[in-house]
């Protein structure tokens, strides 16, 4: 039988890709760019036994899915950069508690309010270091509605498997443009459940980490009972100022994203002509299109450029990062911000490579030319 | 390169022509198996102003999803044609509403002008087609995807009940374009 195929928005792609994780439960606050993905959510959730609810504003939104996620289901919420800025401490929330969870980001321009309807890749860092203290972050960035999709099951799969919140992020342009999408087929894309306790429930504790740096999480109402704390706490979950206990947990936290064997799962790089690079272009999101279009461009003109795209941002490709500075004469970081991403592999190939950075900030994306520019006048 | 046809249809906010986009987007990439990209206006232009829509074709994936130079235009209105009929290509085309657009903006591109508005108000007894009526005539223009392909994407997208003047719509601005090309 044929796949089923359709011309979907971006955000339309992402709810149909939550769908596809298993998501059950959409709270959110509506607003632009990213409001389709909610308008999906309300419209299909219904059908499935899901539930859907518009919260009072954007934190109740956060608070929801933290509550939906910690009761046992697959939750999500969509948001743009604003959005976001209101849901730091619930996000914070959700790392020290381990909620698994996924929260979009459509981004727009910023700080504030800032330009609603014009796209922007300002919130990269926000994703990375918005809410205080140490924490891991997971986050992701598709440049395609296709990927979109795929991004945005695994962005459930990370989430439930590392018990933490994972971030989407991609902006106004691939949110609102429209391609096709082949939907896959059930079983076509791997979806990761969350492990549940193997122990009866007067054994059970909620961060035992004698099964591993994730500890099964059970259904908060199930027979299961346990308590949740935005405090330091110990395995039982109740809380703790116990040195060794806090300490213990802080690094544990960043551990079970950061270790070699947690970041080769994790990170996920797509790479256009590199092997013989002398210049690549580091690019993510839409302006990876622009950046695309960039390096053909300059292989016509006999220049040998390559992309490098990050998918997953955080946590960030150190090692690739570094093999290509090795390689290259120079690296050319393009990103709609004033500079943000260019910091992480400043930080990487500072002693190796050349370093350019084209950035744009007034509401358009990045055009091949202005890549095209910088390219050349770094070489 | 992968090879790219860009296509920009523009007039009033409200008009229909970001439906025409998608319904030619969906044309070539659903019904013909090529690749599209469609995007559009998204300010509040969408619903009154001058509001545009955009669509890339090729047979490869496309990068770059916006337009970098035109090679097709469709002007409904004076405002459009002045804020949106830029960038064409040398050699590229433009299509504008003869009794709407009174000035084109002139270039080095063909200028073909159809009274599409009348058309759909005259002809078709409904101003509502006016955007099927143009894709139609765009269609014809510029060859992009099969003229069975854009009318199966067009009933694909509307109700049962207006198939019928939808179909209308689309030969009218189909046939109507190839008379002017014919001369």
């Amino acid at each position: 039988m044929a796949k089923k195929i359709a011309l979907l928005q971006g955000n339309e792609a992402c709810a149909m890709g939550a769908l596809y994780a298993g998501c059950n439960f959409f709270g959110g606050y509506p607003i632009t760019p990213s409001t389709e993905v909610a308008e999906v959510m309300a419209a299909e959730l219904p059908k499935i036994g899901g539930k859907f609810i518009q919260m009072e504003d954007e934190i109740g939104a956060m608070a929801s899915i933290i509550g939906a996620a910690l009761a046992g289901s697959k939750a999500l919420t969509a948001t743009s950069g604003p959005g976001v800025s209101l849901k730091q401490e619930l996000i914070g929330y959700a790392c020290i508690a381990e909620v698994p969870c996924v929260i979009i980001n459509v981004m727009r321009g910023g700080p504030s309010t800032g330009m609603p309807t014009g796209p922007g890749q300002s919130d990269v860092m926000q994703a990375r270091w918005g809410t205080h203290g140490d924490h891991a972050a997971i986050a992701l960035c598709p440049a395609s509605c296709q990927e979109i999709f795929s991004e945005t099951v695994r962005a459930f799969n990370l989430a439930e498997k590392y018990r933490m919140p994972v971030q989407v992020l991609f902006d106004e342009i691939v949110g609102h443009m429209r391609e096709r999408i082949v939907f896959p087929e059930p079983g076509e894309l791997e979806v990761v459940d969350r492990t549940a306790p193997s122990v009866p429930p007067e054994k059970y504790k909620p961060f035992d980490t004698s099964f591993g740096d994730v500890p099964p999480l059970a259904a908060f109402g199930s027979e299961y009972r346990f308590h949740v704390t935005g405090l330091n706490k110990a395995e039982d979950g109740f809380p703790t100022t116990k040195a060794e206990l806090v300490d213990a947990e802080e690094r544990r936290q960043i551990r079970k994203v950061e270790c070699p064997e947690a970041r080769a799962d994790i990170e996920l790089n797509e790479e256009y002509m590199t092997e013989d690079a002398e210049v690549v272009i580091f690019a993510y999101g839409s302006t990876a299109r622009s950046a695309r279009y960039a390096v053909n461009e300059l292989r016509e003109q006999g220049i040998k450029a390559g992309l490098f795209r990050p998918i997953t941002l955080w946590p960030f490709p150190e090692k690739r990062v570094a093999q290509l500075g090795e390689q290259v004469k120079a690296m050319v970081v393009a990103e709609m911000n004033l500079g943000q991403m260019v910091f992480e592999v400043e930080r990487i190939v500072k002693s190796t490579c050349k370093l350019g950075l084209v950035t744009r900030v007034d509401g358009d994306p990045l055009t091949p030319t202005q890549i095209i520019d910088q390219v050349k006048e770094v070489l | 390169m992968v090879e790219r046809y860009e296509i920009r249809f523009s007039g009033a906010g409200g008009q229909g022509l970001i439906t025409a986009g998608i319904i030619l987007a969906e044309a070539a990439s659903i019904i013909e198996g090529r690749h599209a990209v469609q995007s559009q206006s998204y300010g509040p232009e969408a619903r009154g102003g001058a509001s545009k829509s955009e669509v890339i074709i090729g047979e490869g994936p496309i990068d770059y999803p916006k337009a970098t130079i035109v090679d097709a235009c469709l002007a409904m209105t004076q405002e459009a044609a002045d804020k949106y009929a830029v960038g064409i290509k040398k050699g590229g085309v433009l299509l504008v509403d003869s009794d709407f657009v009174p000035r084109p903006p002139q270039g080095d591109y063909k200028i073909y002008s159809l009274p599409i508005m009348r058309t759909a108000k005259v002809d078709v007894g409904r101003e509502i087609v006016a955007n099927v009526i143009a894709l139609g005539a765009m269609i014809a223009l510029t060859d992009v995807v099969k003229r069975e392909s854009g009318e199966q994407a067009v009933l694909a997208k509307v109700p049962e009940a207006f198939k019928d003047l939808n179909k209308k719509a689309y030969s009218l601005g189909f046939e109507k374009m190839k008379e002017v090309l014919a001369g």
